[in-house]
């Protein structure tokens, strides 16, 4: 039987219309949903950041009462994390996986969609309590910031009880997405693609899979000890009985702090790829590069009480963890020679991907370098809990991860379309959005170095002039989104010039070899490296 | 490859399918319906969690009846079966660092708070008298009998182990093509299984009725009890994979090379095994 039969049958019973992205199978399809939930839920995310920082605009409270603002800013950290930034790094693996290593689709298409459609459920249980707050059921959602610290979550209302659940199935989703990936890695690689061969974005997703598989389980078992502590009369963080409210804070950040790792691997692997190619040249360090991803994965299970240097630890376990820390700077440093390696003397060209990956390499610097100093166990008594904090990890994760999802975004919109988006567009986007968000958090950290506490609905009125300025930038950064949704719209219904298979000169990978848009099933018979 | 020739090149990618779509509404209706309960609206909780337990059987059965079809069609080759291998293989590595986080929880709370609550000032002690010993006395010093090791337990241990001896040897005798041996095998296994589960909840009434251990029973009973509970959940689950192997036993579907869902429920019941040995060991003896 040939290749063309076999695509013929398929292509007839696969179903159309809405049962084609409930029912599918198809790895291609299970991305397009993954990025699609993963950019409506950065919508979402980024309309509670605005009405974060429409409250913070001035002094007093302004738009909203303090309870509402605690919820609105725990649902923007959960949904920016579990509801975009993993579902899109999760769909662009999806998409560009299988065609990466030459496979004909995931390795467990079946358990893949479930991965995916385990995603709008958790959104739901999460926002659900707002809407059952009409109905006279609950006060709202959960209230204690994206981390649910005992005792507050223990004491909080039953939105916080819909939360629980929610990290429940995000946990499932994520753990069988994770083993969906490393199978396909392992065993359906083409022929040839040796691991020596695989794309460094394929070697980020893996170390990204194994973190989630090490670390997602401590956060599922604590989050069913807080349901037991909130209904069962347990006292697993409760001094009463002889338990710890710390013990949250262990478990919470010995998966958060891999979180992190989480979210960035995966953009820093596409990372090179856009360098690559916009300097035309081979990505330099492979080997490198991929024994940091290794040595990130496995540093980064081991610092996690770096969160918890004001909680009274022992000092012996503040320097241990303030020094493990600091040893994580040593890869990523390596990670960034190797960035620094590929565009050296390369013939560089400045489309948008390549704007925003330079981007990236800006803002997620001046994350990683502050980080240091928050790594700093007697540094971070004044910055604790202070706005110090919150520029950091929104130059961290704005700076790394977004900024590689929307340089990705660019990059592979042609490929996906068959279409080049519009490049002015594109341009103004990138700008806007550099200056937008640099003047957002730069002023935060000024902010923080005076002592503005973070988490608070209102601030002293010295703190204000800096408070407007940031919140300025915060629509300015928000209204260039705008640009970026229009362009990808334009892009859909096929405004632009058509899109070559190798869509960039400078681009290399299997993915590149096919058309654009690629054909629904690709690599049905592994090529041959 | 060889592999991939074998099958002309093709892995098999299965048709689209209802099934994980239903599962996530299922999970959906069961996760409202949970958050719901423990907030006491009990009746509505009840419509939502009953309609998605039932959806989690529907989807079940149809899930796993059409990975058997498939296999009965002959559709999976050996590269598919490694996919399988890995993919188990994944799924309980994940397992078992669940359950790691668990012994975890009961190192620190067991090693970590409770002396570092005993070293506090006495004014701030949980309660008078606290001292740094394990079991802990239960909230406000009510009185409890701590779980004994040498009587249900040990016997339970026995049980469980001699349970993954008969799945080992079940396993070994499908491989040599003795069918109804492995039936046989598959059946004890289930037995003793169900034994097992009957003794743990006659040792949970027990603890609640007369050694007045219960979950509100300090950290020493609320470690006790989501350790021996997952532990319970798990040989629950275990027992349902095993049936439907014993099903399909009975219907002649495994042979010499054809038995990668005996293999895997195997795989897992030994997890569940060693999981039992480590609860053993840290909850009950030491
Ligand atoms: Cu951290």
């Amino acid at each position: 039987m040939s290749t063309v039969d076999i695509d013929a049958m398929e292509e007839q019973h696969h179903p159309r219309g809405i049962t084609r992205w409930l029912y599918t199978t198809n790895h291609k399809d299970i991305g397009i949903l993954y990025i699609a939930f993963g950019f409506l839920m950065f919508i979402v995310g980024g309309i509670l950041a605005m009405l974060i920082r429409a409250e913070l605009m001035e002094p007093g409270m302004k738009v909203m009462g303090p309870e509402l603002y605690n919820q609105i800013i725990s649902v923007h950290g959960l949904v920016m994390v579990f509801a975009a930034l993993m579902p899109v790094s999760a769909g662009m693996v999806n998409y560009l996986i299988p065609m990466m290593i030459g496979a004909p689709d995931m390795a467990l298409p079946r358990l893949n969609n479930f991965s995916f459609w385990l995603l709008p459920p958790a959104a739901i249980l999460l926002v659900l309590p707002w809407l059952l707050e009409f109905f006279g059921i609950g006060n709202g959602t959960l209230d204690t910031g994206w981390t649910m610290y005992a005792p507050l979550s223990v004491q909080s209302g039953p939105g916080m009880d819909f939360a629980i659940f929610a990290v429940l199935l995000l946990f499932l989703s994520s753990t069988l997405a994770s083993i969906n990936i490393l199978v396909t890695v392992l065993n359906l690689r083409a022929p040839g693609m040796t691991w020596d061969k695989i794309p460094i974005f394929v070697w980020s997703w893996v170390n990204t899979a194994v973190l989630l598989i090490v670390v997602f389980p401590a956060l599922a078992g604590a989050a069913i000890m807080l349901l037991l502590d909130r209904h069962f009369g347990t006292h697993f963080f409760s001094a009463a009985g002889g338990g710890d409210p710390l013990l949250w804070v262990h478990m919470f950040w010995f998966f958060g702090h891999p979180e992190v790792y989480i979210l960035l691997l995966p953009t820093a692997g596409i990372l090179v790829h856009i360098l690559s190619t916009f300097a035309r040249k081979p990505v330099y360090g492979y080997k490198a590069q991929v024994y940091s991803f290794a040595a990130i994965t496995m540093i980064s299970v081991i610092v996690w009480a770096h969160h918890m240097y004001t909680s009274g630890l022992p000092t012996a376990a503040n320097i241990y963890f303030m020094f493990s820390t600091m040893a994580i700077s040593i890869p990523v440093g390596i990670l960034f020679i190797c960035w620094f390696g590929t565009i050296w003397k390369g013939s560089m060209t400045f489309e948008t991907p390549m704007l925003f990956a330079l981007g990236y390499i800006v803002l997620f610097g001046i994350g990683g370098l502050t980080g240091l100093i928050l790594s700093d166990a007697a540094a971070d008594q004044q910055y604790h809990g202070a706005y110090f904090v919150i520029a950091h990890f929104h130059y961290t994760l704005i700076g790394g991860p977004v900024m590689g999802v929307l340089a990705a975004s660019y990059y592979y919109l042609p490929k996906l379309t068959g279409r080049m988006y519009d490049e002015t567009l594109g341009k103004w986007h990138f700008w806007l959005t550099m200056i937008g968000f640099n003047v957002t958090f730069f002023p935060q950290f000024l902010l923080g170095i005076d002592g503005m506490p973070r988490r608070i609905a209102d601030y002293a009125v010295k703190f204000a002039p800096l408070n407007m300025a940031s919140s300025i930038g915060a629509f300015v950064l928000g209204a260039a989104q705008l640009i970026f949704l229009y362009n990808v719209y334009r892009t859909l219904v096929g405004a632009g010039k058509p899109a070559t298979g190798r869509v960039w000169d400078g681009a290399q990978g299997l993915e590149f070899t096919l058309p654009s848009p690629p054909p629904y099933h690709t690599f049905e018979v592994p090529p041959t490296v | 490859m060889s592999i991939s020739q074998a099958h002309g090149g093709h892995y098999y990618l299965p048709k689209p399918s209802p099934y994980p779509a239903l599962m996530s509404t299922a999970l959906l209706l069961l996760g409202a319906g949970g958050a719901l309960a423990v907030n006491g609206y009990v009746l509505p909780a009840g419509w939502l969690a009953g309609a998605g337990g039932l959806l989690v059987v529907y989807v079940l059965s149809g899930w796993v009846g059409d990975v058997i079809r498939e296999n009965r069609r002959g559709v999976y080759g050996e590269k598919e079966g490694v996919s399988f291998r890995w993919g188990m293989g994944w799924f309980i590595a994940s397992e078992v660092i669940f359950f790691s986080s668990l012994f975890g929880v009961l190192f620190y709370e067991r090693n970590i708070a409770v002396p570092w609550l005993a070293s506090l000032n006495s004014h701030y002690s949980p309660w008078a008298g606290f001292k740094a010993v394990w079991p802990t006395s239960g909230p406000a010093g009510a009185a409890f009998t701590p779980e004994h090791a040498w009587g249900i337990p040990a016997l339970n241990t026995l049980i469980l182990l001699s349970s993954g001896v008969t799945v080992t040897w079940g396993l070994q005798q499908i491989t040599k093509g003795h069918r109804r041996a492995a039936t046989w095998a598959v059946g004890a296994t289930i037995l003793l299984g169900g034994v097992f589960l009957a003794l743990q909840c006659r040792e949970f009434y027990l603890a609640y009725t007369e050694l007045h251990l219960t979950l509100g029973s300090g950290v020493y009973g609320a470690t006790f009890f989501i350790l021996t509970g997952f532990h319970g959940l798990h040989v629950t689950i275990g027992m349902i994979m095993l049936s439907v192997i014993f099903g399909r036993c009975l219907k002649g579907h495994f042979g010499p090379d054809n038995h990668f869902g005996f293999e895997a429920v195997s795989w897992y019941w030994h997890f569940v095994d060693v999981v039992w040995l480590m609860l053993f060991i840290f909850v009950y003896w030491l």
